[in-house]
């Protein structure tokens, strides 16, 4: 596969700390990667390394088949967590600056920020001082210092905080778009769900080292237990049925919640095909809802870095 | 562009874009000047209404007392003294003068008193001091048989003439000129430092409250963003200093004329023909062609450009090492002694002996040698004196330039508690 960006057995340490021990992560190209992780895992020492903001004790990082030079700078784009931007300047001339800072020419700087600006109807906040805006109006700006010199690589870490619903989707969709025009994009964050939607590969950190990684889809199969959630119609008393299902099939309780008052409970089919357990269980009464349970990535991380304890 | 000059170029316009810079500039020369010209005003008010004193004289040889510029004498009418005080109380004088009667002059001198409602000034108990003085003394001359004619034709007055080996003629006056210019280059040092250091600090400290600064440095080296906000500070700094000298001269020529600020101070004024007179055909003009010109603004250049680096490199690392600017004082403190100390020794050592062990060592020594060195250099210090302090001073720079990035590169990136001189130390070591 063709991989944007390699990094091969990182480590550093601060002191006697390691935050790092020996992480190697691919990122392919053209893909939104998740990089995962309990807080003080490791993954922003990790961005900051690819950043350049900090230099590895060990390891090496390749950036589009070449090792990481000073100049690649340009060729990044990144949303620190911690971010912010000088509050007394105004909005334009910091983008500008930024944007000079990245190694733009000052006239392509102003064709790349006028677009963007005009792409996110901000036009009029250009004299405008960012201590004027709003949380979110900042946020936009910061997103658009981001990208604006169109980097190969774009680095977002918890890229939605201070937006709103709407305004998280537009980001959303922005950042998909961007992936859509050939950038790679890796994608930190604690949102579960926005991981699940964006996500092709995921990596997990946990205390230092990498604990998991690979395409999203396989991780969930490894994760997979063939457990099914059930509704069943039935006149029959609910423990009684569970006890006599029992003796046949894997079963438990289930907190899933039907519309209409309906037995509900969870079948690990583990050794059994489903349509075995569907032949039977329909002889007990109506079957309403059979659904796989799929590991969320929420359930993965939990398990991945508890299992590691 | 490179990003260097980038960084260098939006530090500038920052700094001067900002509003408090803007009336700083315009306003504290306009203060200054405002404040001595208020300070002379008053001072001069204050003692030109002439005071009222009575005086009971029991001595015979002084009847009368002539009134000077600032006292007015009168008589007291009683003759006893508790009589005079109540006399002066009730006239709303300011005070009684009491010269009580004694065979003996030197007994007269030592039992004059003066009654007053409150304590008066020192200068009026001095004046009435010289004036009776003057009078007991030409008594006693009288009274042991001193011709006064005589004594007056022969006194002689006394001149040392200074020069150098070389034959270069010099004066008091030359001295007091050249410690002039060395305090006022080594005070500018200071001041600089003091002033723009702490505005390189605040704009670190600035960046890291902002949370900008990962965003900066993901495009450029921590080093390039610390030099250049020095170098961008320093050159704001450098035109408001400028402007602040041109308004000040162009001001207090103003207020000069308007005070006509010789004839106020006759004292001072006295003074100054007594040195010209001793200068003796030394004019200004030869006095300043005289002094080591190049030799100093070659050095000032050098020491100033070498010691603000040095020490804004050192605030930009406490900047960096803290959150906000109240955390700053513990660190900031050690960095202004050494000036605070630079400053004293200068006015002390250099002025009693521009050569002397104390004053040769500070100026040699890199945290104060900006300060003291310059203070120096218009008495003439050896060539290699200068080029030893200016290679110390470098080496210290390289020095702490190099600690001050390390502590800068890390500090930039933590937020929290503020770290103690241990912890900073562990930065410099392990990381």
């Amino acid at each position: 596969m063709n991989f944007l960006l390699e990094a091969n057995n990182i480590t550093k340490k601060y002191g006697d700390y390691t935050a790092l021990n020996n992480v190697s992560i691919s990122i392919p190209k053209q893909s939104v990667f998740g990089l995962l992780g309990p807080n003080g895992a490791g993954k922003t020492s990790l961005i900051r390394i690819i950043n350049q903001i900090t230099l590895p004790d060990s390891g090496t990082i390749i950036l589009d088949g070449k090792p990481l030079q000073p100049e690649d700078v340009a060729n990044i784009g990144y949303l620190p967590e911690e971010r912010g931007l000088y509050k007394s300047m105004k909005v334009g001339e910091q983008a500008l600056y930024l944007a000079q800072l990245k190694g733009m020419s000052k006239q392509d700087a102003q064709k790349s920020l006028k677009m963007w600006f005009e792409k996110f109807e901000i036009s009029s906040w250009w004299d405008k001082k960012i201590q004027e805006l709003s949380k979110g109006m900042a946020q936009k700006v910061q997103f658009i210092t981001t990208v604006m010199h169109s980097p190969k690589l774009l680095i977002f870490d918890e890229p939605f905080s201070g937006f709103d619903p709407v305004n998280a989707n537009l980001i959303k969709d922005e950042i998909l778009t961007l992936r859509d025009n050939g950038a790679t994009i890796i994608f930190s964050t604690h949102r579960m769900e926005s991981v699940e939607e964006m996500c092709d590969n995921i990596a997990l950190i946990n205390k230092s080292n990498k604990i998991l990684d690979g395409k999203l889809n396989e991780i969930k199969k490894s994760f997979r237990t063939n457990t099914f959630e059930v509704g069943l119609e039935t006149t029959l008393e609910k423990t009684a049925l569970l006890q006599e299902i029992n003796t046949h099939f894997k079963v438990s309780e289930s907190n899933l919640k039907l519309l209409d008052n309906i037995n509900t409970f969870t079948v690990s089919l583990e050794k059994n095909i489903p349509n075995d357990f569907l032949s039977y269980i329909s002889s007990k009464g109506n079957v309403v809802h059979f659904v796989e349970k799929i590991p969320s990535v929420n359930d993965i991380f939990i398990q991945a870095v508890s299992q590691k304890h | 562009m490179s990003k260097l000059k980038l960084i260098i170029k939006r530090e500038f316009v920052a700094k001067v874009r900002n509003k408090s810079f803007i009336v700083m500039t315009f306003l504290s020369p306009l203060l200054m000047v405002g404040m001595t010209t208020l300070i002379v005003f008053l001072s001069k008010k204050n003692t030109e209404k002439p005071k009222t004193i009575a005086y009971l004289s029991e001595y015979k040889a002084i009847n009368a007392l002539e009134d000077t510029k600032t006292i007015h004498f009168v008589a007291a009418n009683s003759k006893i003294l508790e009589d005079a005080k109540a006399e002066t109380q009730k006239n709303k004088f300011y005070g009684l003068l009491y010269i009580p009667n004694n065979d003996n002059i030197n007994d007269v001198a030592k039992n004059i008193q003066f009654f007053s409602k409150d304590s008066p000034g020192t200068t009026l108990i001095q004046n009435i001091e010289n004036l009776l003085g003057k009078r007991l003394k030409h008594l006693k001359y009288k009274e042991v048989g001193i011709d006064e004619a005589k004594l007056k034709a022969s006194s002689i007055k006394t001149i040392v003439n200074i020069a150098s080996f070389e034959g270069k003629k010099t004066s008091k006056l030359v001295s007091n000129i050249k410690i002039g210019i060395g305090s006022a280059a080594g005070y500018l040092i200071m001041m600089f430092i003091i002033i723009y250091g702490n505005m390189v600090m605040r704009s670190v400290i600035e960046e890291k409250t902002s949370r900008i600064i990962e965003i900066i440095i993901s495009s450029v080296k921590p080093f390039d963003l610390m030099l250049g906000k020095i170098l961008g500070t320093s050159f704001a700094g450098l035109l408001q200093f400028i402007i602040w000298i041109i308004i000040g001269f162009g001001l207090m020529s103003i207020a000069g004329v308007f005070l006509d600020a010789p004839a106020n101070m006759p004292q001072q004024a006295a003074q100054l023909q007594e040195i010209q007179q001793n200068t003796l055909g030394f004019d200004l003009i030869t006095i300043i062609q005289e002094l080591p010109l190049a030799n100093i603004i070659i050095s000032f250049i050098v020491f100033f450009l070498g010691g603000f680096l040095l020490y804004s490199s050192i605030y930009a690392a406490i900047g960096a090492a803290v959150d906000n600017e109240t955390d700053t004082q513990q660190f900031v403190l050690p960095i202004i002694m050494p000036l605070m100390l630079a400053v004293y020794v200068g006015f002390a050592a250099v002025m009693s002996d521009p050569h002397g062990p104390i004053a040769v060592a500070f100026s040699m020594f890199p945290l104060t040698s900006p300060i003291v060195m310059m203070m120096r250099i218009p008495f003439g210090v050896p060539l290699w004196q200068v080029l030893t302090s200016m290679a110390l001073l470098l080496l210290t720079f390289l020095g702490v330039v190099w600690f001050a990035a390390k502590i800068y590169r890390i500090g930039i990136l933590m937020y929290g508690k503020k770290p103690t001189y241990k912890e900073l130390y562990t930065w410099i070591r392990k990381y």
